[in-house]
């Protein structure tokens, strides 16, 4: 076996460990932190079930972003929902035999691809020309989008341009999911394409990737206004009435 | 720019409140470990201080940034001036890669910048509408002002006033006899005004009703007329209330300082109020942060509300008559009886006026009138158009869920602050000044003592009448029918 497949495979395994094991973290402590006091941005659905479609709604639609600026909103879900796509198409490479909605998914998903990165040049665009968003935007904001600008060229460049060899590449991965480490192709898109994926699976849990979690934990979201009816108390704030 | 920075408290007014007197020493290790602790304690400011992604959503959102064009008035930038902080002493980039990821040291500048920017933010959560997470800049702010306070650096108008409210009962330092007094000079006004003897009662034991209203109802203008007006529409209605000298304050500044001990002992006193006066109801008048706590967090802090099942809440909700909302707002109450034709209006009285409704933040964004989510945007429309045949609305991306703020709100209503108040209502003076010249609109009703203040302020800086201004109930006073079906 090749110095490089043990390489990818030790990166990958770490990849996945700090991923999986990050995101857990991340979410037994948003979860561990109590809401003390009821904080829905109102007008807010007045039962628990109205609050959770509220929050389905800002993960499925960015219904608040669209509230903001249209823009934003186009360039944002461009590249989310072409994303959530593509990652669907990436499954061929992990399931054997390919789960059947996702060979239907398939033609949709490679040309996602070309959406993703346009929906990425757009953010960007907007990071480097509105004056207001270039202030806030700090170093980071722009790599991460180079990240997946990159990560979306280099996929994009195997498909269309330059094939690589994707049985092995499939039978690679299927061997790192089974512990049984199967050579990985020495092809430079693949490899710049594979790293940075691995960039992106590590930085997740300790960047503003978090906003995917965090979402699903936003209190004046996911709260229902319902304060006259029933009493939130935080076990903190009960010790006070002791 | 001069009036951008509030007063910092001095020791005595600190002290008052609990806090050191003067920035401590180890303030930089304190507020660190404060930040810590409320971390741990508010999911809001953990997921906030993560989930931002600088997508700019807020950027062009809040007034303060419309009104100044200070780029650190952009909600996402004053949230920052904490996340960065927070990044660089809680997150693994933050400490490797500072610069990378914009984390900053806590120096004495970056306090000095918490200690500007955070007392120009009125915890209005305009930002939070439009933001992708329900990330609200006033659950930071109330953090910011937390740990400033925490390390001997707080701001005087807030403490001062949070002093006088725990030590004597209301924001203005009103004892008892003076509250008194006020209230029998205007059961005479109302009387000399309309020959009909309306009471103004206080301390009444065995009152349905007690009503908790802003202190600044008992003296200042316009507010007073809407106390006249709630009192006559009690006194249509043909039901017993009483104030009360223990707790004669709606406002909760405890709110704007996110201290959560303070808010609630003050909150307490209305619980005991309610207790010692064993009044079946609780009515809050016409305050717009007072009504996000009353409506939004009493019965997390007091148990004023339904649905308790512990010792403490049950023994308050037992005395509490269940077939009304508890609390509930003076709006909602007063529509209740129009609806129900209890009251004796004569929309004519109103004529001269054409009316227009400013929905103040925390109404609009934090709270809830009646059944349906957006109550709180039609019962005091509906009212105003039961007791006034001229109402116009202003343009719709500033009123409703997306009203501005009046520019005062928060504790940032202190003449400190004049320059940053009077920019902060710019873009509530345009829409106001478009209904002006589109439809002759010559009078601004709304339901927050905040915003009456601080618009009877800014008013005449942007040319308009200080009088153009008023309450909800100040409408219903002028046109309630008094000795027509008591």
């Amino acid at each position: 076996m090749s110095l490089l497949t043990i390489i990818y495979a030790g990166l990958f395994y770490a990849a996945t460990v700090i991923l999986v094991g990050g995101l857990a973290y991340r979410i037994y402590e948003y979860r561990k932190t109590p809401a003390p006091l009821n904080i829905p941005t109102t007008p807010a659905p007045i039962t628990p079930v109205g609050a959770k479609l509220r929050v389905w709604r800002e993960v499925l639609v960015f219904e608040s972003l669209f509230k903001s600026n249209k823009w934003i909103w186009l360039f944002g879900f461009m590249f989310h929902f072409a994303l959530a796509l593509v990652l669907m198409r990436h499954l061929r490479y992990f399931t054997n035999p390919v789960w059947e909605w996702v060979v239907l998914v398939q033609p949709f998903g490679m040309y996602a691809g070309f959406a993703m990165v346009a929906g990425l040049l757009g953010l960007w665009g907007r990071r480097l020309f509105v004056e207001r968003i270039r202030y806030i935007s700090t170093p980071s904001d722009h790599l991460i989008l180079l990240l997946l600008i990159g990560i979306g060229a280099s996929g994009l460049g195997m498909k269309f341009v330059a094939h690589t060899d994707i049985v092995d590449v499939k039978s690679f991965f299927l061997g790192l999911m089974s512990f049984n480490i199967h050579p990985l192709p020495a092809d430079p898109a693949l490899l710049v394409h594979l790293t940075l994926v691995a960039v992106l699976m590590i930085i997740f849990p300790i960047s503003k990737l978090l906003h995917a979690p965090g979402v699903f934990f936003s209190p004046t979201r996911n709260m229902a206004d319902n304060p006259r009816d029933k009493r939130h108390l935080a076990p903190w704030a009960a010790e006070l009435e002791k | 720019m001069a009036h951008v920075k509030p007063y910092v408290a001095d020791a005595q007014v600190q002290a008052s409140v609990n806090y050191p007197g003067e920035l401590v020493e180890d303030w930089h290790d304190k507020a660190i470990s404060r930040m810590g602790e409320l971390l741990g304690k508010y999911r809001s400011l953990r997921v906030f201080m993560d989930a931002c992604v600088h997508c700019g959503a807020c950027t062009d959102k809040c007034h303060y940034f419309i009104g100044t064009a200070d780029p650190k008035n952009m909600p996402v930038a004053r949230q920052e001036l904490m996340r960065s902080v927070y990044r660089r002493y809680f997150t693994l980039p933050g400490k490797l890669v500072p610069g990378l990821v914009g984390a900053k040291d806590l120096t004495k500048e970056v306090l000095d910048d918490w200690f500007s920017y955070f007392h120009q933010c009125s915890e209005c959560r305009r930002c939070s509408v439009f933001c992708p997470y329900g990330i609200d800049t006033a659950e930071v702010t109330m953090a910011a002002r937390e740990i400033l306070n925490t390390v001997g650096y707080g701001m005087k108008y807030t403490n001062q006033i949070l002093a006088k409210v725990q030590k004597i009962g209301n924001n203005l330092g009103l004892p008892g006899p003076a509250l008194e007094d006020t209230l029998s000079g205007l059961e005479e006004d109302i009387e000399m005004d309309t020959g009909v003897s309306v009471k103004m009662p206080i301390d009444v034991q065995g009152a349905e009703v007690l009503l908790v209203t802003p202190s600044a109802d008992f003296f200042s203008e316009p507010h007073v007329e809407s106390l006249i007006g709630y009192a006559k529409v009690f006194h249509q209605a043909g039901i017993s209330w009483t104030l009360s000298s223990h707790a004669s304050e709606a406002g909760n500044f405890g709110l704007f300082n996110g201290n959560y001990e303070q808010m609630r002992n003050i909150a307490m006193r209305i619980r005991q109020a309610a207790l010692d006066l064993g009044v079946k109801r609780i009515i809050v008048g016409e305050c717009g942060h007072a009504w996000r706590v009353a409506y939004a967090f009493w019965n997390t802090l007091t148990g004023i509300g339904a649905g308790g099942d512990d010792p403490f809440s049950i023994q308050l909700q037992k005395q509490l008559d269940p077939r009304y909302r508890q609390p509930m707002h003076i709006c909602e109450f007063t529509h209740d009886l129009i609806k129900r034709g209890a009251l004796n209006l004569d929309k004519e009285a109103n004529d001269h006026r054409i009316v227009t409704y400013h929905d103040s933040c925390n109404v609009a964004r934090a709270s809830r009138m009646g059944d349906m989510p957006g109550g709180q945007f039609i019962i005091p429309r509906e009212i105003i158009k039961a007791v006034a045949n001229n109402f116009v609305d202003m343009p719709m991306d500033t009123i409703g869920e997306r009203t501005f703020c009046c520019g005062g709100g928060g504790g940032v209503l202190t003449d400190d602050l004049l320059e940053v108040r009077v920019k902060g209502a710019l873009p509530r003076m345009e829409a106001l000044n478009q209904v002006k010249e589109n439809n002759k609109v010559n009078f601004m009703a709304t339901i927050c003592a905040i915003c009456k203040a601080q618009f009877t302020k800014v008013l005449p800086f942007y040319g308009f009448d200080m009088s153009m201004v008023g309450g909800v109930h100040q409408l219903v006073s002028d046109a309630i029918q008094l000795g027509t079906k008591e």
